[in-house]
């Protein structure tokens, strides 16, 4: 609905936002596609063309790829069955009328706002070292012996070091939806019988259905790229190298770019399933 | 219709939230608090909490030692940077789609959030080999675009979703008054939009803040930001406990603020519109 | 002055037609209103005339000049929007003072001019306010004053009373006439509403599916309506339209007669039927007639206190000098 003056104007303001996306897209993909056809190894000098799928045969069949993988899923998994259900849990109880609402709402949202390479030395030093964190305190004040975080348990901590920040994402979000549903249905419920619990199984969850879906694709597609927690508390080691770790260090740190390249591309194809979904409903949610 | 809550119930399911809330702030809390302690106090056993001598040296042994305001600039720049630069090229891109959609806006807005959705390790390689080449790896400049172009798919997406609920009515009301393009975005849309702007900005600020994929991995000295520098602390520094929250409570202290503003409006921002 | 005609105008989205190519010309100091059901296409009329939607084909004239290409600020037209689209950021002052501000006039001539407004409008306690803190009623009125301080050729109306409770609309109505009636400056009005149509306008344009059905006065529609569409869509309650044999008898395809004009009795008439609901407004009371052998009730208009029941059996005599008869095609038959 607009006169043609306006249109091409339109046109003319979009244009360089779209170009310079375009370009920031391709541009980079496309050279990692073409390196990751060639064994290209810069400190050895090597620039070869022509090694086909050869990249991806051997990054996709190294016991490497297979184990990070299975982190990957892991830490994953792992951080959205905390976040989410603690984060149903949280904003249920953050919609109760308490006292004080907005202090305690402030307080939970905090850890989003933490820079992740403070978060993750902050969790690895004051909380998780075994002499003088606050965890082994807390074990030894009860008797048990203070767990080697880091060491024997690395991908859990840094699981929970994870889940710590994106809890209040996942709060924060859930809280949003619950505070949309229209009270008059919750109360048309209460008059037909429906005790607390169903009413949270018939009519909340349900609401929140939605919502609940796009904290799972956005952590998803987030999560999938972890970096900083990891780089600055094992570095990758014991366990924990996720799918982006590998990449990086194969790329970065062994300078192997032609092997790295293909693993790039398996993890833009990886990302871009998840993305596809939640494409769709943010896709619907425009048209609403 | 808000009802009246029993008092009792409302007590106990207030200080469950409390308990609750105060263990997920605890971290941050325990790191303001040691960074006023002595290093001796700081790993002192059993911990102190709030009786200890409070000291502000932690503060000026780092600016000392790492030359923190130089990061601290770096942070500054990169993120306030981004956003304005962000900010020019996403107005008039978001202006157009709200105002004047056409049948392939919806497919432009949605390919460029998918953008977002590319993981960076993916490109990492090749963005460095053309940084290297254009001579502007490790600058200040260079991690203002990237992190431009980063956050454009979320910016142009708030300000088009905050847009659209600006009544089209009104622009063209000011265009039958005689309001040029130029007038109708200056003395009409922008007054009217600024609270949309300005959680945008926020929220873009935090984010460029808190990036910590290209800011550790495309700088070394010169323009490395706060992230890179708290990054440095993770051994041996990091056993310095109170130099380190001290470094770790000036890094996000601003962040945090900004962020308890801005809460009411992350949530869109965040989501893309999908929840509001 | 304000003259303004519309030669073959054509407006098509891509594919679709929504106004096939239209003659209209609209007095000088004419209150025309553009009326239909939604949909109909009047808003878009409105919309080209404006400038804020392009003519796809055909010449829109403004006191002869050509205006076609125009942009909307430079037609010398004012529109008043449904959802008034008042600048929430800014006062009802500089809200009206904005199109001068726009046109670079002198402050004092700006301030002048609002004031002018101001007071004819009842809005001067109300300059410094914003738009969020008037009623609906004021900010319909700060609408106009925007409007009127630009002394355009021709106000446009875009539904301006529909976001309006049903005792203001009845006010606004009457306001807007009296200043149609003091400023002499050509109004068009869109709505959907026929009362208003009826009540402020010189002229009525009445649209289908962007064909323009009949343009006529008041009067000439209520009582020589060209086609079944506008019978119906003009006078309330609606005209009762009947087929079958009792239009035969008239040698019509239909016969069309308004409530007004049947007389009910007790006792006798040509038609009989039972009475169904009945609406008491006091002044008037409606009847709903089952007539025997008939599906629909019609309606019937009977003075304000008639004692008759629902189940009462009922005797009706239209007034046969006043029955529209109208053939297959729908068109009126002379």
């Amino acid at each position: 609905m607009a006169t043609q003056h306006s249109r091409s104007a339109a046109r003319v303001m979009m244009a360089p936002a779209v170009f310079l996306l375009l370009v920031w897209m391709l541009v980079p993909l496309c050279l990692t596609l073409y390196f990751s056809l060639l064994d290209y190894r810069p400190l050895r000098g090597t620039f070869d063309c022509c090694e086909g799928l050869g990249n991806y045969v051997r990054f996709v069949s190294s016991s490497a790829f297979q184990d990070s993988v299975v982190t990957t899923l892991m830490m994953v998994g792992g951080i959205l069955v905390i976040t989410v259900i603690g984060g149903i849990l949280l904003a249920l109880l953050l919609d109760q009328p308490i006292f004080g609402q907005g202090v305690v709402r402030i307080l939970v949202i905090a850890p989003f706002f933490v820079m992740p390479t403070v978060a993750a030395l902050v969790w690895k030093n004051m909380f998780m070292n075994p002499v003088n964190g606050l965890l082994a305190h807390l074990w030894r004040f009860f008797g048990a012996e203070p767990v080697e975080w880091l060491t024997n348990v690395p991908l859990l901590s840094i699981i929970i070091i994870v889940s710590w920040m994106w809890l209040p994402f996942a709060t924060l979000i859930l809280l949003t939806a619950i505070q949309s549903l229209d009270s008059e249905q919750l109360e048309a419920a209460e008059m037909d019988g429906a005790g607390f619990f169903s009413r949270f199984g018939y009519i909340i969850l349900p609401h929140m259905a939605r919502a609940i879906t796009v904290v799972i694709l956005i952590q998803t597609i987030f999560l999938l790229s972890i970096f900083a927690e990891i780089f600055v508390t094992t570095g990758g080691g014991f366990g924990t190298r996720t799918l982006t770790y590998l990449v990086y260090q194969r790329v970065i740190e062994s300078q192997n770019v032609g092997l790295g390249s293909a693993g790039g591309i398996i993890a833009v194809i990886l990302a871009n399933i998840v993305a596809f979904f939640l494409m769709r409903i943010v896709g619907k949610n425009l048209d609403a | 219709m808000a009802r009246a809550v029993p008092t009792q119930r409302r007590i106990t399911l207030s200080v469950v939230a409390w308990v609750i809330a105060l263990l997920i702030f605890f971290p941050i809390l325990w790191t303001i608090l040691t960074s006023f302690k002595t290093e001796a106090e700081a790993v002192a056993d059993p911990p102190l909490f709030l009786n200890f001598a409070w000291t502000l040296e932690n503060y000026a042994v780092v600016q000392e030692r790492s030359d923190y305001l130089r990061y601290l600039w770096n942070s500054i720049a990169i993120a306030g940077g981004s956003t304005l630069l962000g900010l020019i090229i996403a107005v008039p891109a978001a202006w157009s789609m709200a105002f004047v959609p056409g049948k392939r806006t919806k497919d432009i807005l949605l390919w460029m959030l998918s953008t977002k959705m590319l993981p960076a390790v993916g490109v990492l390689y090749p963005i460095r080999l053309i940084l290297i080449n254009l001579g502007l790896l490790d600058t200040k400049f260079a991690l203002i675009f990237i992190l431009t172009l980063i956050n454009l798919p979320i910016i142009v997406w708030m300000l088009y979703t905050y847009f659209r609920e600006i009544p089209g009515e009104i622009l063209e009301a000011a265009r039958m008054d005689g309001a040029t393009l130029w007038s109708e975005i200056a003395h009409v849309l922008t007054p009217m939009a600024v609270p949309g702007i300005a959680s945008t900005v926020l929220l873009n600020i935090i984010l460029a803040w808190n990036e910590a994929f290209w800011t550790l991995t495309l700088t070394t000295v010169d323009a490395a930001p706060l992230t890179a520098f708290i990054a440095s602390y993770s051994s041996p520094e990091g056993l310095f406990y109170a130099k380190l929250s001290a470094a770790s409570t000036m890094a996000i202290a601003p962040i945090l603020i900004m962020g308890w503003f801005s809460q009411k409006q992350l949530v869109r921002g965040l989501t893309f519109g999908a929840v509001k | 002055m304000g003259r303004i005609t519309l030669d073959k105008v054509r407006k098509a989205f891509g594919e679709v037609e929504v106004i096939p190519p239209l003659d209209l010309t609209i007095e000088d100091g004419e209150f025309v209103v553009f009326v239909g059901p939604s949909g109909c296409g009047k808003s878009t009329l409105l919309r080209l005339i404006a400038g804020l939607e392009d003519v796809t084909d055909g010449q829109i004239r403004i006191d002869g000049q050509d205006a076609t290409r125009v942009p909307p600020a430079k037609r010398g037209l004012a529109m008043v929007f449904q959802s008034y689209a008042l600048y929430p950021h800014m006062s009802v002052r500089k809200n009206i003072a904005f199109p001068l501000k726009m046109a670079g006039l002198p402050q004092a001539e700006q301030d002048k001019r609002v004031t002018n407004a101001a007071s004819v409008l009842n809005l001067t306690d109300y300059l410094e306010r914003r738009p969020g803190q008037l009623s609906g009623g004021q900010r319909q009125r700060v609408a106009i004053g925007r409007a009127i301080v630009r002394e355009p050729a021709a106000f446009l109306f875009d539904e301006p009373l529909s976001n309006l409770d049903a005792a203001l609309r009845v006010g606004m109505r009457l306001e807007i006439s009296e200043l149609h009636k003091r400023l002499e400056t050509t109004m068009i009005y869109v709505t959907h509403d026929q009362v208003e149509a009826m009540t402020m306008a010189d002229k009525i344009v009445v649209l289908r599916a962007g064909n323009i059905e009949q343009v006529g006065s008041p009067l000439e529609l209520y009582k020589e309506p060209r086609n079944l569409f506008v019978a119906g869509f003009i006078g309330s309650p609606k005209m009762n339209l009947l087929d079958g044999d009792e239009a035969a008898r008239r040698n019509a395809a239909t016969i069309g007669v308004r409530p007004e004009h049947i007389v009910p009795s007790a006792t006798e008439g040509p038609w009989q039927g039972t009475v169904g609901v009945s609406e008491h407004l006091g002044s008037d009371t409606f009847f709903h007639v089952h007539l025997d052998g008939r599906k629909e009730p019609i309606t019937v208009r009977a003075g304000g206190e008639v004692d008759m029941h629902h189940g009462d059996r009922i005797f009706l005599t239209p007034d046969e000098s006043r029955i529209h008869r109208f053939d297959a095609e729908g068109l009126r038959i002379p």
